[in-house]
Formats: C-alpha cells, structure tokens, sequence
C-alpha cells in the first residue's frame, strides 16, 4: 500500500478513536474500551504470528501475567499508573523471554503445543497460588491508577482515554517497528528461516527477540485490562483467551498492521451483540471463523483490495476477476501455509 | 495402601480411555496432517449419543456402546467430505482453525440438544458391582475399562501390523505421495482414517460416560490431555501413545489427590521437558 495513503488512514482512525467518547453512550463506550484493549492484545500477538510465522497458543499466560503484576502492585505497593504499567511490561518481558527461551528450539505443531503447555503451567500457577492470587475468586477492587500523586484516572471517559493514548502509542511504534531492519529480519523468519540463518543472522535470537516484545505488549494488555475492570481472574490466563486473540489475528488478517484490530474489533462487536440475543454465540463465532477460513483467509483486511479489484474489471470480462480472487487465495494459501 | 491401590486402578483406567481417544486423533493426525481439534467434540457427541440411545432406543448399555459410536463415526465421515476435503489444498494451518471453529459450533449445538446440566450414563448392570482382589475391594466397571482398553490396543496393534490396510497406514504415516504414487486412492485412505478417528473418539465416549460423567466443557478437558499425550508419546506409535495415556492418565489421578494444587502444573510439565529433551515424543519416530 501507498505509504502517504496508509500514513493518513491511520490518522483518520486515530482521530475517529479521539472523538468516540462524544458519539457513544455509556455503554458504547465500555464495548470500544474492550475493543482497543484485545486490539492491543492481537497486535503483539501478531507481532508472532503474522510477522515471524510462530504460531503461538500462550499468549494468554502475557496477559495474564500483565494484568496480575498491576493488580497486585497497585493494591500492595502503589498505584501510579507508570509504575504499575512499567512492572506489568518487565514482569512479562521476563517470563516471555524464559518462554520463549524454550519455545524458539521446536517449530510448527511442536511450538504451538510447547506455548500452551507454558501458559497452562501459568494458568495453574495463578489458580493455585491462593495466597498471592486470589486463586479460584481472583482480585477484587484493585484501585485506580493515579497519574500523578492523587489525580487518579477513574471515570469510564478518562479510562478510554488512557487506553486509547497506550493503543495510539503501541500501534505507532509497531508501525515503524515493523518496517525496520528488524521487521524485516522477522518477515525473512516466517517466509524462509533456513535461508535468513545461512545470511549470517542469528535466528534464535531473533525469535527470543519477537518473542520478548510480544510478550511485554501482551503485559500491557493485560495491565489495561486490570484498569478498566479493576479486577482479575485466572479466566485471563486461560487458554481460551489464547484462542480467541490467534482468531482475531487471523480473522483480522495476519501480518498486517491494522488486521489485528479490525480482527479485534469484529469479535468483541459479534460478541456483545450476539449475548444480548442468543446464548450460543460460540456457535456463530466458530461457523464465521470457518466462513473466513474457506472464503476470506487472509482476513477482514483482503476484503477492500478484493473488491476494488473486482469492481476494476470491464464487464465484459469477469473472467480475470475470478483469477485474481483466485491469486488472493493462493497467496493466503502460502501465507497460512507457514509454520505448519 | 488401600487408597494407593484403588487410586492405581483408577489412574490406569483413566489411562485406558485417554488411549482409546488418542489413539484416534494421533491416526488422523499422522496420516492427514490435520491436527484436529474437534476430537474432544466426537468424544463428546458419542458420550451424548450414547445416552439418548440408553434412555430412548434400547435401555442397553451394550446397544449404545455400538450404536454411538458407529453414529459418530458416520458423522466425522460427512465432516471429511463435506467440509475438509475442499481445505487440503489450504494448507494445515487452515485446517486447524477449521476444526477448532468445528469444536465451538458442536459445543454449541450438544449444548442445545442435550442441556447444560451434568448428567450420568448408566453403568451397566452386569459391571456395577465391586470385586475383591487380593484382599482389595475394586469397582468392576473401572477394571472392565482395563481390560478394554487392552483388547483395543491389541486390536489397533493387530489391525496396523497384520492388515493390508495397515500397511497402507503405516505407509500414509511415512510418506502420502509415494503411497498415492503407488496407485492407491489416498482421498478414501484420509476417509476412511478420519470415520476410524471418530469411531474411536465415539468408543471413548461411551466408555467414559458412567465414570466422568456428561457435561458441556467435558470436550475441552480431554481434548488438551489428548494433544499433551500426542505430544509425550509421539506420532505413529501405538506403543509411545499407549505408554503416554497411562503415564497422564495416573500422573492426573494421583496428582488430583495427592497434590492437588500442581497436578495440572506436572503433567504440562512434563510436556514441556519431553518436547524440549525429545521433541518426536518418548517413542515416536521422525515424521514430518
């Protein structure tokens, strides 16, 4: 895509994200909350999947670890929000780096079941450490973050608004991060490990590397999670949540900036919407899941080029419109195809 | 040393059925490649089957131990041929998520059918009693899952060893495009193999329906013992997965009593150790 074009449109949407707490109700606003949290989520799990082709299903035990350091250092020690948010980032960073340490030897099936190994060990950790955790019951009426001293950050709008300012950072550096050297080095681990190790790089490394600023991004997740709920519960641990954060990268679109989000942004909207009518929502989530696969895999993002190329076609001949769909498919086909 | 004992013969008939279970998704998954994850679902439908099959077909454990999972194993076949055959040419990964968003719609529709409460299978008669063994009092039923999931092995034993359509297996497991090379028709091997995975999973389900019992959710539970003894015992060896189950299925049992804040913990644990040490599993072979 045009560089200007994509510098622009994320300027729109970023601006469009300022202004939702005018446009919205209440309620509106908790469900955009959410959304900007598991975007943040599914962007440092895509920084995995979509961008070093690991395929991980741990991804829960980073936010969850998140969520647990901020609770727990704004109920014993202090509730400033950049303490609280610094310590979630480090503690996960290091448990993403020992993790990791591990998880970057084995490939394909191996790895994704080595990652929930991890993160179910974590889950267990969690559910069974009563006396720091909670265990079972979690931890309830974790205070407010402060910004500074006693200004403490407590209605739902400046709630939005610190969440909104850590997305608007996160995807920034994300988006310079990964059309770096760096970024690139991580694309040449998905499509060709072998080939990006005989040019000299360490490629351990480098998934170690992918693997650390998952994490600590996944910790920050988690820590956002803990300010908008003000509780925890092993639930954000569990390997479910792992699940649903690889749906929304994949749904989404993998390997693309904005995929996650939009990912994001589909699941909490079906979500929300579909509990308020039917109970059985896991139902409609796996059938559209299974709707993408087959028709859409490489994700929501597929959908605007797909048409404009469709549209693009003379009438006449609606043949190369289907080739071109076709060459779409394929060339998710390939992407998907990657760490298996 | 009463309860070591009892506890024993419950780990090992847990192990069993883990076995009869895996021994299934191992089969799709070293054959097909297709990592299915709809499995614990199969299982989970046979159980279900099972019980409607008891209370309004035939009162008979017996009837619903072979009905159910003939049932289940026709209902894997039309999801091989109606939504996984036209994935092959998507890649693995993409069948993968096939199945996972399979797993949620079936939890979804037993959920509809069969309810949300915790229900029972009815043991049958003939095994509901207790037996005394060596000065030990044993529940007959658990004992029967032993000596049924020792036949099975024998058989599946039996079956890939001495049979030409073993054989087959064994080649698929090898090498797919020099068995489909050597002129067999690889699109029913992958059929015939995913309705055996879902007779299987249908087996399990049953014979697990008196003793863990039927609840939504149960799926998910066995479905991550499964993969963890996929992965322990290593694709392409009944011997490694048999080995496996046992080890899980007595690590769980004891674990659950003895220490049960760190059962779960152990046994990914000890995942974790075999995949870093020996990722092909205690005694599987190179595969892919």
């Amino acid at each position: 895509m045009n560089a200007t074009l994509r510098r622009i449109g994320l300027a729109i949407l970023l601006i469009a994200l300022c202004a939702v707490p005018y446009l919205v109700s209440a309620y509106g606003l908790s469900i955009m909350t959410e959304i900007l949290i598991f975007s943040v989520f599914a962007l440092s799990l895509n920084i995995l999947v979509g961008y070093t082709g690991l395929v991980s299903l741990g991804h829960a035990a980073y936010f969850g670890v998140g969520a647990y350091t901020a609770s727990l250092v704004a109920i014993h020690f202090s509730n400033n929000l950049f303490l609280t948010l610094i310590c979630a980032l480090i503690i996960s960073a290091i448990v993403a780096f020992i993790i990791g340490f591990f998880c970057s030897r084995v490939s394909g099936f191996y790895f994704l079941m080595l990652t929930l190994a991890f993160s179910q060990m974590i889950y267990g950790l969690v559910y069974r450490w009563g006396k720091l955790t909670g265990g079972d019951n979690g931890l309830s009426g974790v205070p407010r973050p402060a910004l500074l001293g006693d200004l403490l950050i407590r209605t739902p709008v400046q709630i939005y608004y610190l969440i909104f300012v850590v997305f608007a950072i996160v995807l920034l550096v994300l988006n310079i991060l990964l059309r770096s050297p760096l970024g690139q080095i991580f694309v040449g681990i998905r499509e060709n490990e072998a080939r990006v190790r005989s040019m000299g790089y360490n490629t351990t490394l480098y998934k170690n590397l992918a693997f650390v600023i998952a994490g600590a991004l996944g910790g920050v997740a988690g820590s956002l999670y803990s300010y908008f709920n003000g509780f925890v519960s092993p639930k954000d641990v569990y390997w479910t949540l792992s699940g649903e954060a690889l749906i929304m990268v994949l749904i989404g679109g993998a390997g693309t900036l904005i995929g996650p989000v939009l990912g994001a942004a589909f699941l909490v909207l079906l979500e929300t919407t579909l509990s308020s009518y039917t109970d059985s929502w896991m139902l409609i989530v796996g059938a559209t899941f299974i709707l993408f696969v087959v028709f859409l895999p490489k994700g929501i993002v597929s959908i605007g080029p797909l048409l404009v190329r469709i549209l693009r076609v003379p009438k006449r001949r609606p043949a190369p419109a289907r080739s071109a769909e076709a060459q779409d498919i394929k060339a998710g086909i390939e992407q998907n195809g990657v760490g298996t | 040393m009463d309860i070591f004992a009892i506890q024993l013969v419950n780990g090992l008939s847990y192990g069993f059925l883990l076995f009869i279970i895996t021994c299934g998704l191992s089969l799709t998954f070293g054959i097909m490649g297709v990592l299915n994850l709809a499995h614990g679902s199969l299982y989970m439908v046979g159980a279900y089957l099972a019980l409607t099959v008891t209370r309004d077909i035939a009162p008979s454990f017996w009837a619903a131990l072979v009905i159910a999972p003939i049932l289940v194993a026709v209902i894997s076949l039309i999801i091989e041929f109606v939504l996984l055959r036209p994935t092959y040419r998507l890649g693995h990964l993409s069948q993968v998520l096939m199945t996972f968003g399979l797993a949620y719609i079936i939890h979804d529709v037993v959920r509809m059918i069969w309810g949300a409460s915790i229900q029972s299978l009815n043991m049958p008669p003939e095994l509901s009693g207790s037996v005394e063994l060596f000065g030990q009092v044993f529940p007959v039923y658990r004992l029967a899952v032993v000596g049924f999931g020792l036949a099975v092995a024998v058989v599946l034993w039996l079956l890939q060893e001495k049979t030409r359509w073993g054989a087959i297996i064994r080649a698929g497991l090898t090498n797919k495009e020099m068995v489909s090379g050597l002129g067999i028709n690889i699109k029913l091997v992958f059929s015939v193999v995913f309705a055996i995975g879902g007779l299987l999973a249908g087996i399990g389900g049953v014979a697990a329906g008196p003793v863990l019992g039927l609840y939504p959710s149960m799926e998910f539970e066995v479905l991550i013992l499964a993969l963890v003894i996929l992965v322990v015992g290593g694709l392409g060896s009944i011997a490694g997965t048999l080995l496996a189950s046992l080890l899980v299925g007595i690590l769980d049992t004891f674990g659950r009593v003895m220490f049960p804040e760190i059962s779960l913990i152990i046994i990914f644990g000890i995942m974790a150790v075999v995949l870093i040490v020996k990722p092909t599993g205690l005694l599987g072979k190179q595969v892919h």
